[in-house]
């Protein structure tokens, strides 16, 4: 299994500058590949979910072009082949 | 003088310089002169109000409103294209209104020299067709996105970070608003502003031209725009990627409406979540001449710059030592907590909720540097250069 996981600009700084990050564990949901980016990344997956694991409210995420929000929530299916992309509120302009 | 259709006629000399977009079958002249009857205001007139305020000029927006209290810095010039080395410490509104009249003197220039707030955001917005977003902080993207919704005014968003850009149209008939994407800011020094992150020159051109796109557009009653669509730009590696947006049927704002009025945003973005941190949400401060002159007297004062490495490594107070501010809590043992305490950054927001969690870490003698490195500069040392 393989699954792509886009790292926006604003939180690269906790991937050592990765900014696609590739989960091949088996995951069957948006928060088992969170999981798996954690096991690596920790600080990474703090900045996308609150201490009691919910989606923080200024981050989406999205499986292809879906806002899991919209979907089931990190219970949220990827299949094989999936990019999940990390898009935080960013305020620049 | 208008035309039988009630809109506004063309000159000789307009439809001279608009024979690029008359030949068009998507605006021909009923087109250009819907463009020229538009009224749009652009709040902000830096990094994307610039390209906005440009093209719109240029392509004969009729009445182009401009909102930003700032002057001309010599750090904008590497982005803001409406300002020139000869603006800097000008008002950058009367820059911006100088450069304007020069690309196309039929566009009527409107400038509101002052900061977009609960007070005024109503009165300012309600005279115009169509909102740009081209703000560069988390309270005045909510205070925008909530006056738009209230008046039903189309809110045309652009964001910048980086090299990372993002785009679309919020606020139109049926489409989502800003909170439905964002529900909630992030909690202060969460996510850095381009000031403490930095941002690729041309990357707010590149967004910035895509609002100006997607105004004319709206103006003209033609194609489609981003409304229900997120464009996510990444110019490191060149990939433009579109995800679906969707109004959100809880959204305060455009879905249960439970928002009525404008509320006070710096709140709703800073120390609603500051107060989260610790019961006390009292940040003592200490003005940098105040700190100089402790200095000087030779007191026993730990400073601690909270700034991330590459911007220490640009300007940065002798004496002091750094510690980022995501790092504050893995520091604590390094603390005296005998000693007084200082903290720093580059405008004192950062610095103010690092003393916070200080103080809720039992912390007694913790002060904030008012106004951080940049009026450290002004006051007391301009060889500390501002960025």
């Amino acid at each position: 299994m393989s699954i792509a996981v886009v790292v926006p600009n604003a939180l690269t700084p906790y991937t050592r500058g990765a900014g696609t990050l590739r989960v091949d564990a088996p995951c069957a949901t948006v928060a088992d590949a969170l999981s798996a980016v954690a096991a690596r990344w920790p600080a990474l997956t703090d900045r996308v979910l609150t201490e009691q694991g919910e989606l923080r409210r200024h981050v989406n995420v999205f499986v292809g072009d879906e806002s899991i929000r919209f979907l089931d929530g990190l219970d949220t299916p990827v299949l094989d082949g999936a990019t999940i992309m990390i898009v935080p509120a960013v305020s620049g302009g | 003088m208008t035309s039988p259709i009630g809109l506004p006629v063309l000159s000789p000399a307009e439809v001279q310089r608009y024979s690029r977009h008359l030949i068009l079958p998507q605006v021909e002249r009923p087109g250009q002169q819907r463009l020229k009857a538009a009224r749009v205001l652009v709040i902000g007139a830096g990094g994307l109000g610039s390209p906005v305020a440009l093209y719109l000029a240029a392509a004969g927006i009729g009445t182009l409103g401009l909102v930003d209290f700032d002057v001309v810095d010599v750090s904008n010039l590497q982005r803001q294209l409406l300002h020139g080395t000869s603006d800097v410490g000008r008002l950058k509104l009367d820059s911006a209104r100088d450069r304007l009249h020069d690309v196309n003197p039929h566009v009527h220039v409107e400038t509101y020299p002052t900061r977009l707030t609960s007070a005024n955001a109503l009165e300012i917005i309600g005279d115009y067709d169509i909102v740009v977003d081209g703000t560069d902080n988390f309270a005045t993207r909510y205070l925008t996105n909530d006056a738009c919704v209230l008046l039903g005014k189309p809110n045309v968003y652009g964001s910048i970070f980086r090299f990372e850009g993002q785009a679309s149209v919020f606020s139109t008939v049926g489409g989502p608003c800003y909170r439905c994407l964002f529900p909630e800011p992030p909690p202060p020094g969460m996510v850095p502003s381009c000031a403490e992150g930095g941002v690729l020159g041309v990357l707010p051109g590149m967004i910035g031209t895509i609002q100006a796109a997607e105004s004319l557009k709206l103006a003209l009653g033609t194609g489609t725009t981003l409304a229900g669509r997120l464009l996510l730009v990444d110019a490191l590696t060149m990939e433009f990627r579109t995800v679906k947006l969707q109004k959100d049927p809880a959204c305060p704002a455009c879905g249960t409406r439970v928002i009525t009025e404008l509320i006070d945003y710096d709140e709703f973005c800073g120390s609603a979540d500051v107060a989260m941190i610790d019961g006390s949400d009292e940040v003592r401060e200490i003005t940098p001449t105040e700190l100089a002159s402790l200095l000087l007297d030779g007191a026993d004062v730990d400073l601690i710059d909270v700034r991330e490495p590459r911007e220490w490594e640009f300007a940065h107070l002798a004496g002091a030592r750094l510690i980022p501010l995501g790092t504050l809590g893995d520091a604590l043992p390094t603390l005296d907590r005998s000693r007084l305490i200082v903290v720093m950054c580059r405008s004192g927001q950062r610095s103010a909720s690092a003393v916070l969690q200080l103080q809720a870490a039992g912390f007694a003698r913790v002060k904030n540097l008012a106004g951080g490195i940049l009026r450290w500069s002004d006051d007391v040392d301009p060889t500390v250069p501002k960025y």
